[in-house]
């Protein structure tokens, strides 16, 4: 037994890797990580939405009015990729219709409403529990799938697609959480350590990964001595803990991958092209949840932070409950309170509104005040000098101010050969411009327009397709018509002695009394003529009146 | 509660173009005070023309252009382009050249592009090339750097240099100037002297002292220094000034090497004329400069090539300027063929 042998599973940070860039941020963490997590009271309605991760949306299961019960499941996944949503509470179903979200799209979404009834009763619950390792790996995917566990490090990418990886090294457990003032992970690992090592074995045990090693920054020293206990208290041989120094954004995974391995994982790869796997530590409490309690994914840890709040703390919240209430939770908002951020300062998102629910992926609640965080103003910013302090920081190695310079001209030809679309968003590139320039902004913004066209050239092509065939088909339609015509042609080509003769001798006959009716027709018009056989007296008459004619005629010149 | 939105990140560091460029100006304080207690009060007359002219037609350009005056104005970026072209003219410059060197660097080398960050030549640049080229005589007027009170023009007579049509009545010009270390080791070795020779009958005895001529070692080596603060203030990238000021040591060893009595030394190249002031002042300014990593290296590296070519063989004395147009013609390419590998790429396989 290695107990209390403290080298051998913590690692130090010689050997670590590191990658381009980053930057070094005030962390504020400690703001809320002063007091436990606290468990937030059920509330009276939630609205849980359906889709809260990446991919397709869920099928309903349940109808308005109906009764659920806790941890029943609402919507069941519906493809692939896609997760199911359960009920945080029993009650019933107030409700399913379109509601706003936290979204970046700002659309809204179809919506389960609940109305809690109190009694808290659970659906029927089955642990597997240890029995995990009897389990196939094909039946813990399900599983978690069921459970609808996405991953909860901001991604919310279905978590049981992640798990089909074969031939993986190593498991990464990320505990990094680099975005400032976010500290749901460093909570949830100094208070569940153990949960989360099981969560992580369970993981480890599907992927058959040979060493799971969890990555923790230097700056949550209690996680991480937590996690190393938890570690050896669990005698596992093939768990490591590292440390990782502080540096925004070693959190990402591609960064972070390349922090632990020293390897890069290819342009349009995934982490299994180099045999490694990535989940946060969150996602592998949430799989323990699962595996060991039945208990699907219907609450969270959210930080609820930042000087705009009266008493920042972290929160066990259950999904769907309305934002405002885990403020007023914390004492409520502080006077100057003046955005609401859900997510860290580098990347979250803001929110206009907050009757808006919790979701699986609200990892924090910002609200800012002061100066310590500005909100970009839309007032002009200063031109891009080119200084290159945005190359210098940026972790994908990229070139920002020439993204910048063919986003914001619309070149996006150039902006897609300056690879645009491996930028990540992680923010450092504004975050050090000097001109102040949202550069990110003008990315998101590239990068959907670029989306947009290449929908709108599927549908040009598609409909282009259409036209071909359509022209096609009128030409093929065309020959066979004609094709038939020939045919019958033919057919009649060859009757033609015998027919001609019979057309003949009826053209003679028409002819012949075409004839007859013409020497009737000219008889008749001779005789209708009445200025012939005229009396000598009536012409006499007719030359009298033409000459008075031509003499009035002459009168009147 | 309802809330504004905006995109993401919320964070900013407290940098801006106004510090960067400020923090430029202070920079070029030492070397600048260097120049005026060798050179005396022309340099601080260029100073004051400049920055004047500069400011003016900068507000009037954006005034024209319908942009917002102030904003752009305090941006200090008008003010540095000023005073570099200060420092590099001679500072008995009329008043006249001044003010057109300095209305080219904005009015048309900065505006007529498009003003900050959209220009391809570096403005200061274009204003002294343009006048340099113009008026080849005026841009001859250095003083002997005699140090204060020792023989250069009084301020009265400065004043009638510098504003008057010419010389005052009583003072001959011819008797004041005198060619820069750098111009008289040209036109000596143009006549086939050697370099002993020419150190030991330079004018005044005082051409080459410790490394490259009377005052110019002081002003450069203050350059030198408010460069090195420069860089670690992360104004100035770096690789600029290093890449520039090693290509300039290779090139000239090497010359050197070959022929010690003919080619100066590398010292001489780095401490007289312009070196210094281009290293850490000129060649940096990030918007007509290449922008990559590695683009700088190259990008430095051919003005120091090319200012070794033209000093050495060119028809001028100092060849930076020139050098630095050149270069900034070629930024586009180097550019586009020095992009760096992005994460996850495979080498090569771009």
């Amino acid at each position: 037994m290695r107990a209390n042998d403290h080298s051998s599973v913590l690692k130090s940070e010689e050997h670590v890797g590191h990658f381009h860039g980053g930057i070094k941020l005030p962390g504020h963490k400690s703001m809320s990580t002063r007091t436990p997590i606290s468990r937030m009271p059920a509330s009276q309605r939630y609205t849980i939405p359906l889709t809260q991760h990446k991919g397709a949306e869920p099928e309903v299961v349940v109808n308005a009015g109906d009764r659920v019960l806790k941890g029943q499941i609402l919507a069941k996944p519906h493809g692939l990729i896609s997760a199911a949503v359960h009920s945080p509470v029993s009650g019933q179903v107030v409700e399913i219709a379109a509601h706003h979200f936290p979204h970046p799209s700002g659309v809204a979404g179809t919506c389960v409403v609940i109305e809690n009834d109190f009694r808290e009763e659970w659906a029927e619950r089955k642990p597997v529990g240890d029995g995990y390792r009897e389990l196939s790996a094909h039946d813990l995917r399900t599983l978690i799938r069921d459970a609808g566990i996405v991953g909860l490090g901001g991604a919310s990418f279905p978590s049981a697609v992640k798990l089909t990886e074969v031939g993986i090294e190593t498991l990464i457990l990320n505990g990094v959480e680099c975005e400032p003032y976010i500290s749901c992970d460093d909570m949830l690992m100094r208070e569940r350590a153990e949960e989360i090592i099981t969560g992580a074995q369970v993981i480890a045990h599907i992927i058959k990964a040979r060493s799971c090693i969890i990555a923790i920054e230097d700056n949550k020293p209690e996680a991480i001595a937590a996690i190393t206990h938890a570690v050896e208290a669990s005698g596992s041989d093939n768990l490591e803990v590292q440390k990782v120094p502080t540096i925004y954004p070693s959190g990402g995974e591609r960064q972070l991958i390349q922090v632990i391995t020293g390897n890069e994982v290819p342009v349009n790869g995934l982490p299994s092209d180099i045999n490694v796997l990535c989940h946060n530590v969150g996602t592998a409490y949430a799989i323990y949840k699962a595996v060991f309690e039945a208990e699907p994914l219907i609450t969270r840890i959210v930080t609820v932070t930042g000087r705009g709040v009266h008493a920042p703390k972290n929160l066990e919240v259950d999904i769907g409950t309305p934002i405002h209430e885990c403020i007023e939770y914390c004492g409520g908002y502080e006077p100057d309170a003046k955005a609401l951020i859900m997510g860290g300062p580098m990347m979250g998102l803001t929110l206009d509104d907050d009757q808006l629910p919790v979701i699986k992926n609200s990892n924090c609640l910002l609200v800012s005040a002061g100066i310590d965080i500005t909100l970009p103003t839309s007032e002009q910013h200063m031109p891009c000098i080119r200084c290159g302090k945005c190359v210098e920081v940026c972790p994908a190695n990229l070139l920002p101010q020439q993204l910048y310079w063919y986003s914001s001209s619309k070149h996006y030809d150039r902006a897609l050969e300056y690879h645009l679309f491996d930028c990540i968003e992680c923010g450092c590139c504004a975050y050090v411009c000097p001109s102040r320039i949202p550069l990110v902004q003008y990315y998101r913004h590239a990068k959907s327009e670029i989306w947009e066209q290449e929908r709108e050239r599927k549908k040009s092509d598609i409909a282009r397709e259409r036209h071909e065939r359509r022209l096609e088909r009128l030409e093929r339609q065309k020959k066979e018509r004609e094709a038939r015509l020939k045919k019958k042609r033919d057919a009649l080509a060859k009757n033609k002695p015998a027919r001609e003769t019979e057309m003949d001798r009826k053209k003679a006959l028409i002819a012949s009394a075409l004839a007859r009716v013409n020497e009737k027709k000219s008889k008749q018009n001779v005789e209708a003529k009445n200025t012939e056989n005229l009396t000598p007296e009536q012409q006499q008459k007719i030359r009298e009146a033409d000459a008075r004619r031509k003499k009035m005629k002459q009168q009147g010149k | 509660m309802l809330f504004s939105k905006a995109d993401s990140p919320y964070l900013t560091t407290d940098s801006s173009v106004q510090s960067m460029m400020l923090k430029v100006v202070y920079a070029l304080i030492p070397g600048a005070l260097a120049m005026f207690w060798f050179f005396g009060w022309g340099v601080l007359f260029n100073l004051v023309i400049a920055i004047g002219v500069c400011l003016i037609s900068e507000a009037a350009m954006l005034k024209l252009r319908r942009r917002p005056v102030r904003p752009a104005l305090s941006d200090g970026s008008a003010l540095v382009t000023a005073c570099l072209l200060a420092l590099a003219l001679p500072p008995l410059a009329p008043w006249w050249l001044t003010t057109i060197a300095s209305l080219f660097a904005i009015v048309v080398a900065k505006h007529l592009y498009g003003g900050l960050g959209f220009n391809p030549f570096n403005p200061a640049m274009v204003g002294y090339v343009v006048v340099m080229i113009s008026f080849p005589r005026e841009m001859t007027l250095w003083t002997p750097p005699t140090g204060v009170g020792e023989g250069w023009p009084d301020f009265i007579d400065t004043v009638s240099l510098v504003f008057g049509s010419g010389a005052a009545a009583d003072l001959d010009i011819d008797a004041i100037t005198m060619a820069t270390p750098m111009d008289t080791f040209k036109t000596q070795i143009g006549l086939a002297y050697d370099k002993a020779y020419i150190e030991a009958h330079s004018v005044h005895g005082q051409i080459y002292t410790f490394v490259s001529g009377v005052g110019w070692e002081w002003i450069n080596g203050l350059y030198l220094l408010g460069g090195i603060w420069l860089i670690r203030q992360r104004v100035v990238d770096i690789r600029l000034p290093l890449s520039f000021l090693i290509s300039l040591i290779v090139i000239a060893n090497l010359f050197a090497v070959i022929d010690y009595s003919s080619y100066p030394s590398a010292l001489f190249h780095c401490f007289s004329g312009g070196t210094m002031l281009a290293a850490f002042f000129i060649i940096t300014d990030p918007v007509s400069a290449s922008t990559t990593p590695k683009g700088r290296i190259i990008y430095a590296a051919g003005i120091a090539a090319i200012t070794y070519v033209i000093r050495t063989w060119g028809g001028y004395p100092d060849g930076i300027a020139f050098a630095v147009l050149l270069m900034n013609m070629a930024v586009p390419l180097l550019d586009h063929y020095t992009q760096p590998r992005t994460y996850g790429e495979t080498g090569g396989s771009k």
